[in-house]
This record gives structure tokens, C-alpha cells and sequence, in this order.
């Protein structure tokens, strides 16, 4: 984010937003079934949390997001791994990987569906599925650009691949493994809260949708505004982390992709 | 991230062997019945399901709907935000007022507005295309607004000299400037304008394949299903893969 000085200003606009929306159901006294002003929301708020199921839903959300990246992680990290020390089995698995990663991954909802029915595993499948791609790009391409004196020198230690792999190319490729990992918790929680929303019961996608349904606006977007909260605020955190973790190495890949 | 395919002989073919060896496990493992019917059929049945829904099948059609509600939302999409992304891209005031409301709507998972658009709107195709259009305007808008802002300090002199427009500026020097973040960004946002044309057509029964998978789902259509879910990775190969040849090409051209 480069050349942001604003400060408080970058508080005025959603401030007057809300004023303006607050002022105009007060002026023309709406009262409808699709929208809620900002003291509605803030309402919302206070019931979802007074009868538990704010706290309960985020933690089931959580809980996926935590999964199905853990997964994603574990088999991204573990085959961009394999792909980087074995130059030829990247080069047969490629155009496979290639064909694979774009599958959209709700896509893969009504499958996952099928196999697992109703539940956390259906929802860790698929999440896990999409945030494999980024560990596992981001691996591939930190151990390939590994400086190769140090391989060199793991060679003369007379490390086996295990072993080069934990003490020089892990760490030498922490901070974009750190960088994969903010993107791919942004990207569960993408994937958990759409499943949510197209097909899963439970979580906070699921607890938008029944707002919906029971035509209570101001507990759908106060909803809405904690999922936009907890995307920007596991953004930001892990940024702050990664930054603090790094901060003796210099530059860090923050690049915006994804 | 921006690989893609390089075309150097030898490793191609390996490649394909690669590829070729994916689709042998596949085949193996479905016969071998490890994995049931239901779940995993044989890459032969996929490949007949695809074909018989194609010629006899509603499948051109399905992808059809599907591929144009993601391009006219994408387009839609790219065009309103190169507009705000380079009018909030040239200002460092409004880039000051507006940056953490920005980030705010660009972490906001773009699937959390569609039951708002639902309570709004109803289940309608303008619904669907709405939503594409705002889950995907982001990724482009920001890109925008970074190529904007990252103009260097002496054009904008010459700029100055030269006694630019406003409109003037963005045309001749902003844009050009920006074209290499903007493409990056159009990238990231026909990924997203597919996933949500899908989670549309799932959710609003609009015509497409997203409403096609999932109905042979809920069947145990396996073999169509997995034809729909291929045909949907294609979709997506094929567009980003297209898209990241225009940005090497820009690219290139750059140099």
C-alpha cells in the first residue's frame, strides 16, 4: 500500500456514510424488510451476540478456515517441496497442476457435497483444495530460487534431502511461505463463508442467509459487516505479523495478489 | 505466481506424460472400485457424459450462459473500475479519504452480498450479474489505483510543463503508465467473476453449468458431474491463461 498518509481521514468516509444512512430512514421513516439504518445494525449486533449464536457461528467458521487451510498447507507445502528438489517430476507434473488449479473451487461444492454430506469435512475439502495452490506455487518457487552455493554446501555436510530441506530451505523460505499463508487464510474465508451461503448449515455464511429468510435485515448486515470486519482485521493482523517476524531480513514480498 | 506454460519440446511432452499418467491413475483407481461408482467415475465415463452433453445434452448451452454472465459482469466490472480506480488513483486526497474504506470492501468475501442483493433485488439474472460485478470490481479498482499513483514524479512534471488536462494526464501519461496493473488486476477479477457467476446460477437457479453440477449432484450423476466440473476448469484455464499472455505481450511491449 504504498503512499497512504490519511490518518483519522480515512474515517470520515465510512462515518458519513453511516450518518446518511441513519439520517435517511429517519427522513422518509422506511421500514421495510430489506434494509436496517446503522442503530438497527448495531441492534442486530447486541441480539446475535445476547443469544450466543454470533460467538458460536464465527467459531464454526473459524474453526473451517483453520482446517482447511491447515490442509491446504500440509499437502501444498509437502508437494511444492517435492517438486522442487526433483526438477523431472516437476517437469511430468506441471501441466497437470496447470489443469487442476484453475477449477474453481465451488465447483467442487456439489462433489464434496455428495461424498461428505452436510458438515465441517465437506466445507475443510474444498477450502483445503483452494489454499493447496498458493502453498504450493509459493514453495515450489522459494526452494527453486534457493542461492544454490547453499545446496552446494548442504551437498559437502552431506545432508539427505530431508534434512537440507528443514535447515536451509525452509527457513530461507519462511517469509514467502508467511506471505502464502496471508493470502490462503483470506482465501478460506472466502470459500468457507460462499459454501456457506450456497449449501452448508452452519457457520456465519449459513446465519446470513437464515437473516435473510426470516426477513430480519438487521441481523443479516450486522453479519454481513462482522465477515467484512474479521477479512480485513486476518488481513491486517497477519501483515503485522509477518512484518514483525521479518523485520530483520528487509523487504518482504506484501505484493496484492491472490 | 506468473507462470504459465512454456513451450520448450521435451518438457512439454513430459508434461503430457504427466498428464497422461494422472488420467491412467484415475481410470485405475475408478475400476478397481477403491473408491465407489457414485463418487469417482472413470475418466471414460466423464469423457461420454461430456460428449453425450454436448451434442444431445443442454451443455453448450449451460456454457454458454455461464461463460457470457461472467464476461458481461467482468467487463462491466473492469470498465467501472478503471474509471474510479484512475480517478482516485490521480488524487492523493481522495486516495487518503477512501484507502482503508477500499480495503475494507475488498476484504469483504464478495458471496456475503449476495443475500443482501437477494433481500434487495430478488432472484433475478440483474441480481446475479450485480453481484459478479461488485465481487469483482475490486482486484481491478485497486490494481487501478496503485498504476495511478506509482506514475513517476518526472512525468508528472513534464505533465505540468506541458500544461496537461486532467483528462489529458490520465489519458496520455496515467493510463499507459497503468496498463500492466490494470491487466494483473482484470486477471484476478475474471477469477472471481466465474466463482461468482457459479454461486449465482447455484443459489438464483439461473441457467449455467453452477446450476447444472449441482443438480446432477443431488441425482448422483457422477459421470455429468464431473464433466461439468472439468468443462468449468477449462473455462478457467482458458481465461487466465489467455489473460496472462496479454500481460506478457504488454509487457514485452513495455521494454
Amino acid at each position: 500500500m504504498s503512499g497512504w498518509r490519511g490518518g483519522w481521514r480515512g474515517l470520515i468516509v465510512p462515518a458519513v456514510l453511516l450518518l446518511l444512512g441513519e439520517a435517511a430512514f429517519r427522513v422518509f421513516g422506511y421500514v421495510g424488510d430489506t434494509l436496517a439504518p446503522p442503530s438497527a445494525i448495531f441492534r442486530g449486533f447486541a441480539e446475535a451476540i445476547g443469544d450466543g449464536t454470533m460467538v458460536a457461528t464465527t467459531l464454526q467458521t473459524f474453526a473451517t478456515v483453520l482446517g482447511g487451510t491447515v490442509l491446504g498447507a500440509v499437502f501444498g507445502v509437502v508437494v511444492g517441496c517435492a517438486l522442487g528438489f526433483w526438477n523431472l517430476l516437476y517437469r511430468f507434473a506441471y501441466i497437470t497442476i496447470e489443469c487442476l488449479r484453475p477449477i474453481p473451487s465451488v465447483a467442487l461444492l456439489p462433489l464434496s457435497l455428495m461424498i461428505f454430506g452436510f458438515g465441517y469435512k465437506m466445507e475443510i475439502a474444498i477450502v483445503g483444495f483452494a489454499t493447496a495452490w498458493p502453498f504450493l506455487i509459493l514453495t515450489y518457487s522459494a526452494i527453486s530460487q534457493v542461492e544454490p552455493r547453499l545446496l552446494e554446501v548442504a551437498k559437502v555436510f552431506g545432508f539427505g534431502p530431508f534434512q537440507t530441506a528443514w535447515k536451509l530451505v525452509l527457513p530461507a523460505a519462511a517469509p514467502r511461505l508467511m506471505t502464502a499463508l496471508r493470502l490462503c487464510i483470506g482465501i478460506a474465508l472466502v470459500v468457507a463463508v460462499t459454501t456457506e451461503i450456497v449449501s452448508n448449515p452452519q457457520g456465519l455464511g449459513h446465519e446470513l442467509m437464515i437473516a435473510q429468510e426470516t426477513l430480519r435485515p438487521h441481523r443479516m448486515l450486522a453479519y454481513l459487516v462482522l465477515v467484512g470486519v474479521i477479512g480485513w482485521g486476518l488481513n491486517n493482523l497477519l501483515l503485522a505479523l509477518q512484518s514483525w517476524m521479518f523485520r530483520h531480513r528487509g523487504e518482504i514480498d506484501t505484493e496484492v495478489a491472490a | 505466481m506468473k507462470r504459465g506454460f512454456t513451450f520448450p519440446g521435451l518438457a512439454f511432452l513430459q508434461g503430457l506424460v504427466g498428464l497422461a499418467v494422472f488420467v491412467g491413475v484415475w481410470h485405475l483407481i475408478a475400476v478397481s472400485g477403491a473408491v465407489p461408482r457414485a463418487f469417482l467415475p472413470s475418466p471414460e465415463a466423464t469423457w461420454n457424459a461430456f460428449v453425450r452433453g454436448v451434442t444431445v445434452g443442454d451443455m453448450r448451452e449451460q456454457l454458454l450462459g455461464t461463460v457470457l454472465r461472467m464476461i458481461n459482469g467482468w467487463l462491466l466490472a473492469s470498465l467501472v473500475g478503471i474509471a474510479l480506480g484512475a480517478a482516485i488513483g490521480i488524487s492523493q486526497t481522495l486516495r487518503n479519504y477512501l484507502r482503508p474504506t477500499l480495503a475494507f470492501a475488498r476484504a469483504l468475501p464478495a458471496s456475503a452480498v449476495v443475500p443482501v442483493a437477494i433481500a434487495l433485488v430478488g432472484l433475478t439474472p440483474g441480481m446475479v450479474l450485480g453481484v459478479i460485478v461488485f465481487g469483482s470490481i475490486w482486484p481491478t479498482l485497486l490494481a487501478t489505483v496503485q498504476g495511478f499513483a506509482m506514475v513517476d514524479p518526472r512525468l508528472v512534471e513534464v505533465s505540468r510543463a506541458l500544461h496537461l488536462s486532467r483528462f489529458g494526464f490520465i489519458w496520455k501519461i496515467g493510463l499507459p503508465n497503468a496498463v500492466p496493473d490494470i491487466i494483473t488486476g482484470m486477471r484476478l477479477s475474471l477469477t472471481v467473476a466465474l466463482i461468482l457467476a457459479i454461486v449465482g446460477e447455484m443459489l438464483a437457479g439461473q441457467e449455467g453449468l453452477g446450476k447444472a453440477i449441482l443438480l446432477a449432484a443431488r441425482m448422483f450423476r457422477a459421470p455429468d458431474l464431473y464433466a461439468g466440473i472439468v468443462l468449468l476448469g477449462l473455462v478457467g484455464l482458458v481465461s487466465s491463461y489467455g489473460l496472462l499472455l496479454v500481460e506478457r505481450r504488454v509487457a514485452r511491449w513495455r521494454r
